[in-house]
């Protein structure tokens, strides 16, 4: 196969190309430039596409000796992943960017051009396995190694587009083997601090960033009888399930601590109370994508609804089209959960299989 | 391979290499006094006297630099350095908008030593417009510090009015200097002749060895030295003289210049071919810079309407053939080129742009080669450069 690798500069797309290379594909080195203003040098394990992340993905691909290429897919970065950030956050949702970069840029953007230039298949560091029926369908699984396990992000791109996604490194059993393989074939990356934090706030101040892109709008703090209890310099600052960073001018009468449970955009109002005012029982998501056929009826699986948060039982079942609203599915938690927040990925699995995916319109208290 | 990036770099001529060689293998710094000093200064003059005589320029005339890009620093932030310790009020800076950036990053820079830089515009073709530059000139000739306009555009090609610049420059004594390095291997350069105060000149774009080049700078013209120390090249251009290189680079000149009548012919029509090649190939395609006259040789440019410049270059790249956006790369993203949108076309077109550079060893082969897969390669460039918008 023709297999464009796309190299963050990172070991783990080093070793995925690597691998690549090893399975017999003819593969070439793809560095994405995703920010408008790139910045010297990576801070810590902050940010990302810096210069010197091109010069690593460089290195990586000669040590490789594949060809290497950089792709500037800023602007198109910019209209839809930092633009989507900015709109959900302002309408009081809190959003996942890596679920939109995989959706828009990395098996999109990449993906199609990659296809329009003739490749078969794009190739990734993410940590997700993927099986293959025997009509060659594939379907999405969780990586070997839980701890690292990503196909919460990448259930966005749905089933085609995983028919021309190769993730080698979904079968590791930890990072440090990763490491490990770098180093054994003399890729310089092999100690190169893992990536966190959202890519495009270089500093990891999201307040800031929002703050920035948005403006301040200052605004009440309440508790659930409206009570006024502090302000803030604009609601979208803040996430379902949040504590630190309320800055809360008096405690609540009973002294327990006080959590964000509500965002309200339009009033810009920031809603807070006792820790079990978060459990919901259920919810319901749109833009539902899926991997067989959806469940009609309400079907046993396991659910997750933050990236690295933890798979509960529930029930799940698609919701069709209707009144104009795409397909969506509603979830009934076997056990209530705290800290679901609209705009987040609600992942339906069985076992470590995904069977779709949706973003979360709205939380069942 | 099918290499058409010579305006990138050039193969060595095989004199060249051999005399390279043949100096590597020798010991002696030129500015010694004993007699391994000594012999090592006989062949850097001598390889002065030949590179000036091949120029039309006066041995004295010659300051040897590791490069094109540092000549031309030494010519912007010198001229201006020295004409404004002359005079305070010297503080513009004339260049064109279409100069290479080891012209305009340095005039860039000056400006926060208290610089005025004015970009002179061009044509549709990048051709320099002179009404500009003479009523600037009209305007401010004793404000001018210096005027720097390229010979020969590396990315479009176009031979620029040097002659008429020197006249409108000359009655007001405001230095001019030329970026030349594009232009040695292809077009009559004669440096006495060209009325230029200071030229440019690199041995890697015409069968020399990468890493060093000239200033050829008139006698008697205020030139502040960038590179401070030992007092080599007239005080201007500190550092131990490279024996090797400056002989391969005289070696490399004088066969350049002997072989030029020819070669100039020779890649005219074989420029010609590609461009009627591409023309037929791909209807759409528009030739930038000049026509056919008033063009490098060796230089063809086009635009392909819907693609990626770095699709295109990824395409050809894997069908074996070598060429280039013809702008510079930030970290290997090729941006859209300044010299392009100077010439008014519009970013998004001018990142659809491709430079075919012909050199001493390119034949008919490789226009065929080019033409052969081109057709299929902007097909499928257009294809990806569709993908991903919607």
């Amino acid at each position: 196969m023709r297999v464009l690798a796309a190299l963050s500069g990172g070991v783990d797309s080093a070793v995925a190309a690597a691998r690549a290379v090893d399975a017999g594909h003819d593969v070439v080195g793809v560095h994405m430039a995703l920010s408008r203003s790139r910045a010297e040098h990576r801070q810590g394990s902050r940010g990302c596409c810096s210069i010197e992340d091109a010069g690593d993905a460089s290195r990586a691909a000669d040590v490789l000796g594949i060809p290497y290429y950089v792709w500037d897919l800023s602007e198109r970065f910019e209209q839809t992943v930092v633009a989507d950030f900015l709109a959900e956050y302002a309408a009081g949702r809190t959003p996942n960017p890596c679920v939109r970069c995989n959706e828009h840029i990395k098996f999109s953007t990449l993906l199609d051009k990659a296809t329009a230039l003739g490749f078969d298949a794009v190739a990734t560091g993410h940590y997700a396995r993927i099986e293959r029926a025997e009509d060659g369908s594939p379907s999405l699984h969780r990586s070997r190694d839980l701890a690292k396990d990503q196909s919460y992000v990448l259930a966005v791109m749905g089933p085609d587009r995983l028919a021309r996604a190769l993730f080698p490194l979904g079968d590791v059993g930890s990072k440090d083997e990763v490491r490990a393989e770098a180093a054994r074939r003399g890729l310089g990356v092999s100690e190169k601090p893992d990536s966190y934090d959202i890519c495009f706030v270089a500093d990891g101040d999201t307040a800031g960033f929002l703050r920035e892109r948005l403006g301040q709008r200052p605004g009440p703090v309440v508790d659930t009888d409206g009570v006024v209890v502090g302000g803030h310099d604009g609601a979208f600052a803040y996430t379902v399930g949040q504590r630190k960073g309320l800055r809360l001018g008096r405690p609540a009468p009973d002294g327990r601590p006080r959590y964000v449970l509500d965002v309200q955009p339009v009033s810009n109002t920031v809603v807070v109370g006792s820790v079990d005012l978060l459990e919901v029982h259920g919810l319901s998501a749109s833009d539902a994508v899926w991997f067989g056929p959806p469940p009609q009826t309400w079907t046993g699986c396991t659910l997750q609804v933050r990236a690295h948060g933890t798979p509960v039982a529930a029930q799940v079942r698609a919701l069709d089209p209707s009144d104009g609203r795409p397909a969506g599915l509603e979830v009934r938690l076997d056990e209530p959960v705290r800290g679901v927040a609209a705009g987040q990925c609600a992942v339906v699995y069985a076992g470590d299989r995904v069977l779709g995916q949706a973003t979360i319109a709205a939380a069942v208290r | 391979m099918t290499y058409l990036d010579h305006a990138a770099t050039t193969p060595m001529h095989p004199a060249a290499i051999e005399a390279m060689v043949a100096e590597l293998a020798r010991t002696g710094n030129a500015s010694s006094l004993h007699e391994p000093g000594r012999r090592a200064r006989r062949i850097v003059e001598e390889s002065r006297e030949s590179l000036a005589e091949s120029l039309g320029a006066r041995p004295s005339d010659v300051i040897l630099t590791g490069g094109g890009t540092e000549a031309d620093n030494l010519a912007i932030k010198g001229l201006f350095w020295a004409r404004r310790l002359a005079d305070p009020r010297r503080r513009r800076v004339l260049v064109s908008a279409v100069e290479h950036h080891a012209v305009l990053d340095p005039a860039r820079w000056l400006e926060r030593q208290g610089a005025e830089l004015v970009l002179l515009p061009v044509d549709a073709a990048g051709v320099l417009d002179l009404a500009v530059l003479r009523a600037e000139i009209d305007r401010h000739a004793d404000e001018i510090a210096l005027i720097s306009v390229m010979w020969a555009n590396n990315e479009i090609g176009t031979v620029e009015p040097l002659a008429a610049v020197v006249a409108a420059a000359a009655p007001h004594g405001i230095p001019v200097h030329g970026d030349a390095v594009q232009a040695v291997a292809h077009l009559d350069v004669d440096f006495a002749a060209s009325g230029l105060d200071a030229m440019t000149v690199s041995a890697h774009k015409l069968g020399g060895p990468v890493g060093i080049g000239a200033l050829l700078a008139r006698r008697g013209l205020g030139l502040e030295p960038v590179v401070h120390g030992g007092g080599q090249e007239r005080g201007v251009r500190s550092g131990t003289l490279d024996v090797p290189a400056t002989r391969a680079f005289a070696v490399a000149v004088e066969h350049a210049v002997a072989d030029r009548p020819g070669e100039a012919a020779r890649l005219s029509s074989l420029r010609d071919r590609l461009l009627t090649g591409v023309e037929d190939a791909v209807p759409d395609a528009v030739v930038r810079g000049p026509r056919r006259e008033g063009r490098l040789p060796g230089n063809a440019h086009l635009t392909f309407p819907g693609c990626e410049g770095d699709s295109l270059i990824y395409l050809l790249d894997s069908a074996g053939i070598a060429c280039s956006t013809g702008s510079a790369c930030q970290a290997g993203v090729p941006q859209p080129s300044h010299v392009l949108l100077a010439c008014g076309i519009e970013d998004r077109t001018a990142r659809g742009a491709l430079r075919f550079s012909l050199g001493r060893t390119s034949t008919a082969a490789d226009v065929d080669a080019l033409l052969a897969v081109l057709p299929e390669v902007v097909a499928r460039a257009r294809t990806a450069g569709l993908a991903g918008v919607g």
